[in-house]
């Protein structure tokens, strides 16, 4: 099915299931530790070998020898796979590193070798007993001092400009001039990236935690240099992904060698102390941010520019995109330069581009309001454009940023704000209020699915989809009874397999949509087989578990009676986001309280306000919200992976050294999301929500800070050491 | 350790071979050629050891390398993988287990230091279709999102509840002397061992605040 023309009426408008807040339909396996992931298949896979991943102790440069006779003797051990002994292998078309190191080294805990064994224990052990004689090279690995060489990117748009930015700028009467930085940061997901593998014959069959089963089929097969149709690849739980699963990782590949070489199936996860070293992460940036404005408050030129790194080969982040489409004003330009770092390989992580992108622009933007002395919500709702500035003839297909905001100030109760920042105390609190835009892109692609009608009744969907958390299994079960007339305890889900049709997979906020709209063109086609079947009309009705046109009254069912019915089919895109620039709004609003002795900041309360098209279902699509934006305190408050500039690592690789949020760190949160249908995404009228979260929760925390202290951090994240030297109330009583 | 504990001569035998391990780890890590370690292969032999865990009610024997964790033990032997493996070094809180009433890191636990106790596993708890209050609690709040933390946040949850309930003090209190408030800030501040990436803390909070009211 090709969509091509705006959703006109179609049956998920009925709504009896889409968008109501229902259970998740997998929730009793999740709560009950019955869901299996990668590394727990022991039903499928009987007395695996486990396998113990070696990193390189250096940042770059090359292994001149590896002595494996110690591990090779130790008790246990099966086989160890090194770039020696793998034979020849491949890279794969999404990753930028190899994933097997060796002689060659291009980043710190780059995998060099996998030890298998007969246990965990025996694994790790005879791992330590290698010894490896590295030869080290010089690499370069601090961003500041790499930007004067960073070069323009090969890939995407790097440079962009409308009109005239620098006379604008020169002419404006009120100007921001200001340098952001973003640290690296981590995905840290829950479960470690882990596969388990098994050679049957030539076919490889491996389960492993992945968000995109196609491009995983594909580029294990390109690595072990194999057809793909010999790669039988499973993800039907994933603990956590945030873009740092979207692509093949050491642990699938040499699982997988391990396997083949020890003859026998082998699981291998990665040790959390190697993850944020070994895998992606989300590159430091630097960005600077020009806004000239008029006196009154209307934006007349406005400039990003931003540089991160990444290894030879690698792409930078696109932190400026979302300046091209969120503020009206004539004059604009963008730049993008990329430095090459030998750290670990830069890449997606929860709303790549926008999120640290916002972080900063969200800064600049209530910088400006406060030089203009126009509250930071007037500032941005005056500065709102209903068309995308670089192509005014472009509209948006639906942008209600202005009603984000309103209702969200309203919500909150932002009129109680002090317009004085540090201007309002609270024992020993001083409290602040923030603001921040949230925007993000809406992406739609290809998905496929396969629906079939048993004889039973029950409707099975099949796509290889994947579920990160995000809420599949239950909004593709809403939309297959939906579609189908029949009760969600009549439909059955399963996902993640590559012998299911292939789908949108999960990333960049665009899985909702488009893996909802491939079931939607696979139950449009069971239909049509349906009424064929029953002799009825393509247009009749189905609900409430029977079929109806005219006089005559079926039951679903009845059309599977002699047998079971499929139909299989995908949705693809024409040019309506071509033709209207498809995005998604909202509006983060926070108080936060700094204290006024230590400059520790606790956020009080937070609310979202979302426009992002219909809703599927508000309960999971609300906890996608509510995680973003925890994700987002995150990145205000602690996140920062530290790079050790000689060394050239991140220094704090495990979940005790890089700070992510806790039970404590986050209060009740509120979220709204606008009644609101797209027709221009799919026949779902629905959009990405799980980015948009994210998108300008920092800033909101950082304005709301410098409101409550009066100290404007540009570097993230605001902890308390740049806060300190210069709070207000604590220099006021030192004087007196 | 508690004084019976220093007097099982079981227990006493098991933690000096898990600290023997760890002295001859160490040393191995830092000294001697590999070629002299491999000429003595019985130093790296694996020691092995009889138990019995009483698992969610049941008792199971084992015999297992002293190395292996209370977590390895029960995901890797005993094939109960509602125990998540996230960390391994007690810094995350999917692996939470109740062992002798009290919720632990099965992970920072080796197996023989848990011979004869009572260990309950979040598939003691309940199962599809007769869950748990907690778990049904979670599933209606939509507390969890990819489900990883979710075993460990809900038998931290349940053995939180018990520790509120027998006045044991924490940070969030204002008098430690006095009974603990039954407050949000009580609540997370006591399940702040228990990492959630996806950000779920919010509903949780809801969750456990909604079966503590029922519980009091």
């Amino acid at each position: 099915m090709k969509f091509d023309t705006p959703a006109t009426k179609n049956p998920i408008d009925r709504l009896a299931v889409v968008g109501h807040p229902v259970d998740r339909i997998d929730g009793p396996l999740k709560t009950t530790g019955t869901a299996r992931y990668a590394y727990e298949h022991h039903d499928a896979v009987a007395r695996p070998a486990y396998g113990y991943v070696l990193g390189a102790g250096i940042a770059k440069g090359s292994i001149h020898s590896m002595d494996l006779a110690a591990a090779k003797a130790a008790p246990g051990v099966l086989a160890i796979v090194t770039a020696d002994n793998a034979g020849p292998l491949g890279k794969g078309d999404k990753n930028t590193a190899t994933l097997l190191g060796g002689p060659t080294i291009e980043h710190y805990h780059q995998a060099i070798a996998l030890v298998v064994a007969e246990t965990f224990e025996q694994a790790r052990w005879a791992a330590r007993r290698i010894r490896v004689d590295y030869g080290p090279v010089d690499g370069t690995f601090d961003l500041a001092r790499a930007k004067e060489s960073a070069s323009k990117p090969a890939s995407g748009k790097p440079d962009t400009a409308v009109g005239d930015f620098g006379n604008a700028f020169a002419a404006a009467p009120v100007q921001l001039d200001a340098t952001y930085t973003t640290p690296d940061q981590s995905h840290a997901m829950m479960e470690p990236h882990a596969s388990t593998a098994l050679w049957d014959g030539d076919t490889l069959v491996i389960w492993t935690s992945n968000q995109m089963v196609a491009w995983g089929v594909a580029d294990v097969a390109k690595t072990l240099g194999i057809p793909k149709e010999k790669v039988h690849l499973m993800s039907p739980f994933i603990g956590g992904g945030f873009g740092g699963k979207l692509f093949v990782r050491a642990d699938a590949v040499l699982a997988a060698l391990g396997a083949r070489a020890a003859k026998r199936p082998v699981k291998v996860a990665l040790p959390r102390p190697l993850m944020f070293n070994n895998t992606t992460h989300r590159p430091a940036t630097i960005q600077r941010i020009r806004i000239g404005a008029t006196r009154e408050g209307r934006i007349t030129a406005i400039a990003h520019e931003s540089w991160s790194g990444d290894l030879p080969g690698g792409k930078p982040e696109t932190a400026v995109d979302q300046t091209r489409l969120l503020y009206a004003g004539a004059n604009r330009m963008t730049a993008m330069r990329l430095a090459v770092l030998d750290l670990a390989e830069a890449n997606a992580m929860r709303a790549p581009g926008e999120a640290p992108g916002m972080m900063a622009l969200e800064i600049a933007i209530d910088e400006m309001a406060e030089k203009l002395g126009i509250d930071p919500v007037q500032f941005r709702i005056a500065n709102d454009t209903q068309v995308d500035p670089e192509h005014p003839e472009r509209p948006f297909s639906k942008r209600r940023l202005v009603d984000c905001l309103a209702i969200g100030a309203e919500k909150f109760g932002w009129k109680a704000r002090n317009p004085h920042p540090a201007g309002t105390r609270d024992g020993r609190w001083l409290v602040g209020f923030g603001v921040a835009a949230a925007f993000r892109n809406n992406l739609v692609t290809r998905s496929g699915a396969r629906v079939r009608l048993g004889k039973d009744g029950v409707v099975t969907v099949e796509t290889d989809m994947t579920d990160i958390g995000t809420g599949s299994y239950t909004i593709i079960a809403q939309t297959a009874a939906e579609m189908m007339g029949v009760p969600l305890h009549r439909v059955v889900v399963r996902l993640g397999d590559s012998d299911y049709p292939v789908s949108s997979g999960s990333g960049g906020q665009w899985g909702g949509n488009s893996s909802t709209a491939g079931v939607y063109a696979a139950c449009t086609k069971l239909r049509e087989a349906v009424a064929t079947k029953l002799g009825l009309p393509p247009d009749a009705d189905f609900a409430d578990g029977r079929v109806r046109a005219g006089s005559r009254d079926v039951a679903v069912a009845d059309a599977a009676r002699n047998g079971e019915l499929v139909a299989e089919d995908h949705m693809e895109y024409g040019d309506l986001d071509k033709r209207y620039q498809q995005s998604t709004f909202g509006a983060h609003f926070v108080e936060v309280r700094v204290d006024a002795a230590t400059g520790e900041t606790r956020v009080k309360r937070m609310l979202a306000v979302c426009a992002a098209g219909r809703i599927l279902n508000p309960k999971t699509a609300r906890s996608q919200v509510i995680g973003a934006m925890t994700m987002g305190v995150g990145a205000a408050l602690s996140e920062h992976l530290v790079v050790d500039r000689y060394a050239g690592f991140f220094v704090n690789h495990d979940l005790a050294g890089y700070e992510v949020p806790v039970h404590a760190d986050i209060p009740h949160l509120d979220v709204v999301f606008l009644d609101e249908t797209d027709p221009m995404s799919s026949p779902m009228k629905a959009k990405g929500v799980a980015e948009l979260g994210i998108c300008g929760v920092a800033a909101a925390i950082a304005n709301a800070i410098h409101h409550a202290t009066g100290v404007r951090v540009r570097d993230y994240p605001v902890t308390l050491d740049k806060l300190i030297d210069r709070l207000p109330l604590l220099a006021r009583e030192e004087e007196s | 350790m508690n004084e019976s504990d220093a007097m099982n001569p079981a227990r006493r035998e098991a933690l000096a071979l898990g600290r023997d391990m760890l002295v001859g780890g160490a040393a191995a890590c830092w000294a001697g050629s590999p070629s002299a370690r491999a000429a003595s292969p019985r130093r790296d032999a694996p020691v092995m050891r009889k138990l019995t865990l009483r698992v969610n009610g049941a008792a199971q024997a084992l015999e297992l390398d002293t190395r292996t964790t209370l977590l390895d033990a029960l995901r890797e032997h005993l094939h109960l993988t509602g125990t998540k493996k996230g960390c391994d070094h007690g810094q995350c809180g999917a692996c939470t287990v109740i062992a002798g009433g009290r919720r632990i890191n099965a992970c920072l636990s080796l197996a023989v230091m848990h011979d004869g106790d009572e260990v309950t596993t979040i598939e003691g708890l309940g199962k599809p279709g007769h869950l748990h209050p907690m778990q049904a609690a979670f599933v209606r709040h939509d507390a969890y999102q990819c489900g990883y933390c979710t075993p460990g946040q809900i038998c931290s949850s349940v053995a939180m509840l018990e520790e509120l309930r027998h006045g044991i003090p924490s940070h969030a209190a204002a008098d430690v002397a006095a009974a603990p408030a039954w407050t949000p800030d009580e609540l997370r501040e006591r399940m702040s061992g228990n990492i959630c990436r996806c950000g779920a803390y919010s509903n949780i909070i809801e969750a456990i605040t909604e079966v503590a009211g029922a519980q009091p």
